[in-house]
């Protein structure tokens, strides 16, 4: 306990780059602090010294209250943002004095305390470029706006003239994400321009969204969070909200659950920091079986009797052989499957122990503890569901809340994807893209397909709106878009058909930096940050506030925004006043915030009003949570749910006429994955990897901000057990590899992990050198480009791979 | 807070509610405007416990937690007492400052303190701390890391009130013994505190402090 071990270490550290400071001594010339003694006896007073208060502001520095730049975190917070001289000089999170549970502050993490050190770093795009060497090489010349908006516009020109509209597509990417700002500037002008190929699902949770109304019929399955305070046990199954937020406060929502006496378990196969921070228990289980380990928990609660059986009866279908769908009378039921009465495979806890990794004791106490406290909330994270079979993870869940009559309850939880209850909460996007005249949408994960082969795709291949899409994909604008190169599977293959100029003929890439994916532009069009513009956000997908964004600073150098972007690209092709309809950004934060008022905010402020007071949120306070399914509990008959029965269908008809069973069984199962520690892959590629969500980034957004990689330097992180069978030392490069790719990065050998499975923390920026390794911890290098069968979605958990000292 | 009354700042930390999560670590940097690699509050993991195999299955015995942790404003600051310029001294209220015009640089306080909160600058050739945002309670403001906690783990106070606000402790693995140099800090140690005495821990992520 006396030992140093701090202060040594730090002695001991190697020497690292350090850089200067940044130069607060302009900003306080002449400031009331000078004059005090403290500042007079420092030197270099403003390090030591100080900074504005919100007192002290005086004429020259300007606070302003605004959202953090969205970016698809999984939260939406506030900031008091500090301006002097055109220069955001500091960030403050939300103060409001008020800090209670029905509307807490929105305190913004690690990510956006550090915020300025990406709107200042160096790389930003400042100007437009186009592409000198060959497609991906990264070779950029400057070029003049006008020149940059002629080529755009004259290739839009000829593709149309040429494949046709559904020849263009503006892909799925959320590095910008409000209503100005982000890819549906850009899909409006299309859309003017006679549509594009359009897209359904997204990299998120494409198997979650698609799984969950099988059961419910909806999406809208989630009680309003601070409903949690009357939870008496939850179990956070997958789900990690202190890394990857999942709602601004939801972490601090179980805090409260907590210290009101709720038991929380988190089964992750990382001791995450919510297993840490939040949990009571942490229970690691293998990657890709929680169907296996939720199947067995089932089969404890029927041989038990431990399952709300009136329940069941009266609100669910296809539980056992009494209550399955007219024309499927002699199907399986889940009973059935449980039992094993059709496959002789009862999914005991003994079965399930050999495969989760989890002690059939533990996997027994856990369906009793969840069975028997009640209320309970069984809470399901989405990296479970990008996986090879996600659907059924997602489903059993669900399924395992409607057995134990979890459903429609205060304190209880429905579970699947959880969208807020009563009306689905926030809006997201809500600028106005117009009418796609294109009908036809492919999932947004099989775009590579649609490049290669979008002539020949159809419903098989998830395509909706059309019999066959007529044409591949010859032209894409991707606005604040890495998840070209980036954060789509299996980058190796994706930079080939990038580099391919026959295939995609034309790549606008729109961002504030050149990412992964700008390098393989051949126009590049610097956007400003949502400091730079106008902008307004409403929660993600929890939250019950809208945060307006005014705009703070200038935009650096020559760039825009991305509806400016837009905007100017349509004057060039005669639809200007269409495009903007005489709005410029803020016009259409003034629109959105009228959208807001009709939709959920009756007495939202107008925008001259909201911006004057500078109160950055306004707020409906939840006093009272929502609960999904309420007055289906209370009359199931009078209020039926959405699906085809009316009821929960833990056995989908709909699934059933599917007729692949295997693959898309009609009630959830367990299906090994297609890379797998049982399969013959893993003799070359024993260990299973995750790219799970790090702080470091949002997605593949800051990877380059100096202060979160100094507080989360990308590592793989690895179990002494795997480490140590390899001779791996703490801190050694590591090369991961695979069919697919390779990459090399620093481990941090940790017992935070279960043996048999390594993480790669997604987001890092794709770095090959000359032999195509990359340096950076990419995870998409190991990561595959199959689709789910149900939700044609990512499966890019779904990972074998070996690992060896590089 | 009325300041009259203050003889001693304090932080309280709250190890069972911190998830680690570093917002007070950047808050701190974005106030200061400090340098990656200047860290004047950082945040330690703590890990231990072992994994062990039973029939097929790995059964973990592991734990961790999160120490955020600043300067302490100690009661005997023990980075003074081996100043040999005197640069470094206690105000009124507890706040430990240093007197950058007399560092000489010699670096003797960085190695004195038990807990790491001296970081010297290599760009000014002085050591550098936590004050305390001594500048943002004069006008009734919060410490920036105590303001930014989504968890709202941490807290700030006059250390007698503090005291009689919260249960706590200092001694707190992988801490130096609290007799040591008298740190202002109460913790609210994480339920696996105790077992870090009794096991095997050690800080596992020495390269992000």
């Amino acid at each position: 306990m006396s030992d140093n071990g701090l202060i040594k270490k730090k002695l001991e550290a190697a020497p690292m780059k350090r850089r200067s400071f940044l130069g607060w001594s302009s900003f306080f010339g002449g400031s009331a602090l000078t004059s005090s003694g403290w500042a007079k006896a420092l030197r270099l007073g403003p390090r030591a010294a100080a900074g504005p208060s919100a007192q002290e502001a005086g004429p020259e520095i300007k606070m302003v209250r605004t959202g953090c730049p969205s970016h698809n975190c999984g939260g939406r917070c506030l900031l008091k943002v500090y301006v002097r001289e055109g220069k955001i000089v500091r960030i403050e999170g939300d103060d409001r004095p008020a800090d209670g549970v029905e509307a807490p502050q929105l305190r913004p993490c690690v990510r956006g305390r550090a915020y300025r050190r990406r709107q200042y770093h160096p790389d930003r795009l400042l100007f437009p470029m186009k592409r000198t060497g060959r497609r991906g090489e990264g070779r950029f010349v400057r070029i003049s706006w006008d020149e940059a908006l002629d080529k755009v516009a004259s290739e839009m020109k000829r593709i149309k003239d040429a494949y046709g509209n559904a020849a263009f597509y503006v892909p799925y990417g959320t590095g910008s994400y409000n209503q100005t700002n982000g890819r549906q500037t850009a899909q409006r002008l299309m859309n003017l321009f006679g549509g594009s190929l359009g897209f359904y699902n997204s990299y998120s949770w494409a198997a979650i969204s698609c799984a969950t109304p099988y059961v419910y019929g909806t999406n809208i399955t989630g009680n309003q969070r601070q409903d949690w305070l009357n939870s008496k046990y939850i179990l956070m199954w997958s789900w990690n909200p202190a890394e990857m937020r999942d709602g601004t406060n939801s972490e601090y929502f179980l805090k409260k659950a907590k210290e009101k006496g709720a038991r929380l378990v988190c089964i992750d196969p990382r001791m995450t920091l919510s297993a840490v921070g939040l949990a009571d228990e942490w229970i690691p289980i293998r990657p890709g079986t929680d169907a296996a380990m939720m199947s067995a928990m089932a089969h404890v609660m029927i041989a038990e009797k431990l399952y709300d059986a009136s329940f069941v009866r009266t609100h669910c279908l296809g539980f056992d052989e009494t209550q399955m769908p007219p024309g499927a009378e002699g199907a399986e039921s889940y009973r059935d499957y449980i039992l094993g009465l059709r496959d002789g495979v009862p999914k005991t806890p003994e079965w399930a122990e050999p495969v989760c990794g989890v002690p059939k004791a533990t996997i027994a106490r856990i369906a009793r503890e969840y069975a028997t406290t009640k209320p309970a909330v069984l809470y399901q994270g989405y990296g479970m569901q990008r996986r090879a079979f996600g659907e059924q993870a997602v489903r059993a869940g669900c399924v395992l809340a409607a057995i134990t009559g979890n459903v429609g309850i205060p304190g209880g939880w429905a579970g699947g994807i959880a969208l807020q209850a009563p009306d689905g909460g926030p809006a997201w996007i809500v600028f106005p893209t117009g009418p796609n005249p294109v009908q036809a949408q492919i999932p947004s994960f099989l775009w590579t397909e649609a490049v290669l082969r979008g002539k020949d795709m159809g419903p098989a291949d998830g395509v909706v709106g059309a019999e066959r899409l007529g044409t591949n994909i010859k032209m894409i604008y991707a606005v604040a878009c890495n998840a070209l190169i980036n954060q789509h599977a299996n980058i190796n293959r994706t930079a080939k058909i990038l580099a391919d100029e026959s295939l995609v003929e034309c790549l606008v890439v729109q961002d504030n930096f050149l990412t992964p994916t700008g390098r393989f532009a051949d126009i590049l069009l610097p956007a400003c940050t949502q400091f730079e513009t106008w902008g307004v956000a409403d929660g993600w997908k929890y939250g019950d506030e809208v945060i307006l964004m005014p705009q703070v600073v200038d935009p650096p150098g020559e760039t825009k925004s991305d509806y400016r972007i837009a905007a100017e690209i349509a004057l060039k092709l005669g639809l200007h006043d269409a495009y903007t309809e005489g709005r410029d950004e803020r016009g259409w934060v003034a629109w959105s915030i009228e959208y807001f008022r009709r939709q959920r905010f009756p007495d939202i402020p107008a925008l001259d009003e909201f911006e004057k007071s500078n109160i950055g949120v306004y707020a409906l306070p939840v006093t009272k949570p929502a609960v999904a399914f309420a007055a289906f509990r209370d009359d199931p008959a009078k209020n039926p749910l959405p699906t085809p029965s009316g009821k929960v269908e833990i056995f989908s008809k709909r699934l059933h006429e599917l007729n692949k069973p295997d693959v898309v069984p009609a009630v959830p199962k367990y299906i090994r994955e297609w890379e797998s520690p049982f399969g013959p892959e893993a003799k070359r590629y024993p260990l299973q990897v995750i790219g799970h969500h790090y702080l470091a980034t949002v997605h593949s957004t800051m990877d380059n901000v100096d202060w979160l990689r100094e507080a989360w330097p990308q590592r793989v992180f690895i179990n002494p057990v795997d480490a140590g069978a390899r001779g791996i030392s703490n801190g050694d490069p590591v090369r991961i590899f695979n069919d697919r790719g390779a990459t090399v990065v620093r481990c941090r050998v940790t017992k935070r992990i279960m043996p048999g499975v390594i993480a790669l923390p997604q987001g890092a920026w794709w770095s090959p050198d000359e032999k195509g390794v990359d340096r950076a911890g990419s995870v998409n290098v190991l990561t595959s480009e199959r689709w789910t069968p149900l939700a044609f979605g990512n499966a890019q958990h779904t990972i074998m791979a070996q690992a060896e000292k590089a | 807070m009325d300041q009259t009354f203050v003889r001693q700042y304090a932080f309280y930390f709250d190890a069972s509610a911190c998830t680690g999560c570093k917002a007070c670590q950047a808050a701190c940097k974005d106030r200061h405007d400090l340098p990656a690699d200047i860290l004047w509050r950082r945040v330690y993991e703590v890990a231990g416990g072992t994994w062990k195999k039973e029939g097929s299955v790995w059964i973990p015995a592991v734990f961790a937690y999160h120490l955020s942790m600043a300067c302490h404003h100690c009661q005997k600051p023990i980075c003074g007492e081996s100043c040999p310029t005197r640069a470094i001294y206690k105000r009124d209220d507890g706040i430990v400052m240093i007197e950058t015009l007399a560092c000489i640089g010699c670096r003797y306080c960085e190695w004195a303190c038990p807990y790491g909160a001296i970081q010297f600058d290599p760009s000014s050739r002085v050591v550098t701390k936590c004050h305390f945002c001594y500048d943002a309670l004069a006008f009734g403001e919060p410490p920036a890391c105590v303001a930014a906690c989504p968890m709202r783990a941490l807290d700030f106070g006059d250390m007698a009130e503090l005291g009689k606000k919260y249960a706590g402790t200092r001694e707190v693995f992988p801490l130096p013994e609290a007799a040591l140099t008298e740190p202002a800090l109460i913790v609210k140690p994480h339920r696996d505190a105790a077992r870090a005495t009794k096991e095997t821990a050690e800080v596992a992520n020495w390269e992000e402090i």
